[in-house]
């Protein structure tokens, strides 16, 4: 049977893809954002993970406006990165796995998550970047992957509750496959962030720091508040830490806590880091 | 035949995009998508103008794309991910943007933004089980 050995959460930023192009790991604004996830990195080596989750977000590479799922899933057996119009250079394709994808689409459809299917999905930054900072730049990945993306982007987008059920179902969809899979959820964005408006560069240190203790050890907390109240507290699109939630809510209710690092700012970001394990 | 209220419109400073914005803003939204290809950003900027008319874009919006006043473009309803495909390689980047909201320059915008680092070292040691270099 498919087992969720754990998940994380990352950082999904753009800069962040600059940063590993241009090889800037080590230069003093990224040291300490890039050495926080050694750790994490090294937890992933030992999970030796078949399959990674990545819960994610477009920024307009796949889906336009025309048509917005609040929650797609690829259904691939090859998902390709392209350019995406501002200089991000695109990566070698992720190895997906149609059958294993299309369980976990009958599944969450049974358990009444009515998700999009795709069967050709393009990965923008958001998905690729956490890839390139857990794993480096590779011409072959590892792994095989399973992109599931949430709207963030236009509202409505779905309530904080909403995601940590999608993850509860996610999680029962994943450990129901027949085969032998050690599958990782990684839940990216966040955290408090704001791109515009005349509060553009608002960064919530204390709201970060409050979100990660309670994502990791009592995610209900989150789901106390509403995406207005998010976005008062985490700006516009600190609203992306509902997709923690996801894969939180795609791990056992009691999980150990294996690393957690939070760095701010980068870039216009507070960015957190959280490898937590199924017992 | 109204639009909703939300409990996010009085937040200060914040433009969020929902439906309203997007309503608005589909055109040219719709225009900057195409410039995830190569020959679409060779086409635009071949004949601006032209390229708006294809895609419906009009009065205002058009005015600001041709004028590349991306603020403006962000005033009138235009989403942050698409702007950015025509602002950045025109060298404006998101925190130029956000410190043009704000009036001030993008070197204090940064400033600003790293006021975030300080003491968090002691902050995160205090609340504890963190990483800490």
């Amino acid at each position: 049977m498919a087992k969720i050995i754990g998940g994380l959460t990352t950082s999904h930023i753009p800069a962040v893809g600059n940063a590993i192009e241009n090889n800037l790991q080590q230069e003093p604004y990224w040291k300490r954002f890039f050495d926080g996830y050694e750790p994490a990195k090294e937890w992933l080596k030992e999970a030796n993970p078949d399959m990674i989750v990545v819960v994610y977000n477009d920024h307009g590479l796949n889906f336009f406006l025309d048509k917005m799922p609040t929650f797609a899933l690829g259904c691939a057996d090859i998902y390709h990165n392209a350019d995406e119009g501002w200089g991000l250079k695109p990566q070698a394709p992720f190895p997906g796995d149609a059958q294993f994808s299309w369980h976990v689409a009958e599944s969450l459809i049974d358990q009444e998550f009515d998700i999009c299917t795709c069967q050709e999905m393009l990965v923008d930054h958001g998905f690729v970047n956490p890839i390139r900072a857990l794993y480096g730049t590779l011409k072959e990945w590892p792994v095989k992957t399973l992109p599931v993306a949430v709207n963030v982007v236009q509202h409505p987008v779905p309530t904080a509750a909403r995601c940590l059920k999608l993850g509860r179902a996610l999680g029962k969809a994943i450990e129901s496959y027949p085969e032998d899979m050690r599958v990782v959820i990684f839940g990216t964005g966040g955290l408090s962030h704001q791109l515009q408006g005349e509060r553009a560069g608002l960064i919530n240190v204390d709201f970060d720091i409050e979100c990660m203790e309670k994502i990791a050890t009592e995610p209900e907390w989150f789901t106390q508040f509403s995406n207005a109240e998010i976005m008062r507290k985490a700006g516009t699109e600190g609203i992306e830490t509902i997709m923690w939630m996801v894969m939180r809510g795609a791990l056992q209710d009691e999980v150990k806590v294996i690393h957690k690092h939070y760095h701010a700012p980068i870039s216009n970001t507070g960015a957190g880091v959280l490898v937590l394990e199924n017992q | 035949m109204v639009w909703n209220k939300h409990d996010y419109d009085d937040i200060p400073g914040t433009y969020v995009f929902d439906g309203e914005t997007a309503h608005a803003s589909y055109n040219i939204n719709k225009m900057l998508f195409t410039f995830n290809t190569e020959d679409c950003r060779d086409e635009f900027e071949a004949d601006p103008a032209a390229y708006c008319d294809e895609f419906g874009v009009e009065g205002d919006f058009k005015e600001c794309v041709i004028q590349k006043d991306f603020l403006r473009m962000l005033r009138l309803g235009c989403n942050i991910y698409f702007m950015a495909k025509m602002a950045i390689p025109r060298g404006t980047s998101v925190q130029d943007c956000g410190a043009a909201m704000q009036g001030i320059t993008t070197e204090e915008f940064q400033a600003k933004l790293l006021e975030n680092r300080v003491g968090l070292e002691e902050k995160l040691d205090k609340v504890g089980g963190y990483w800490n270099g």
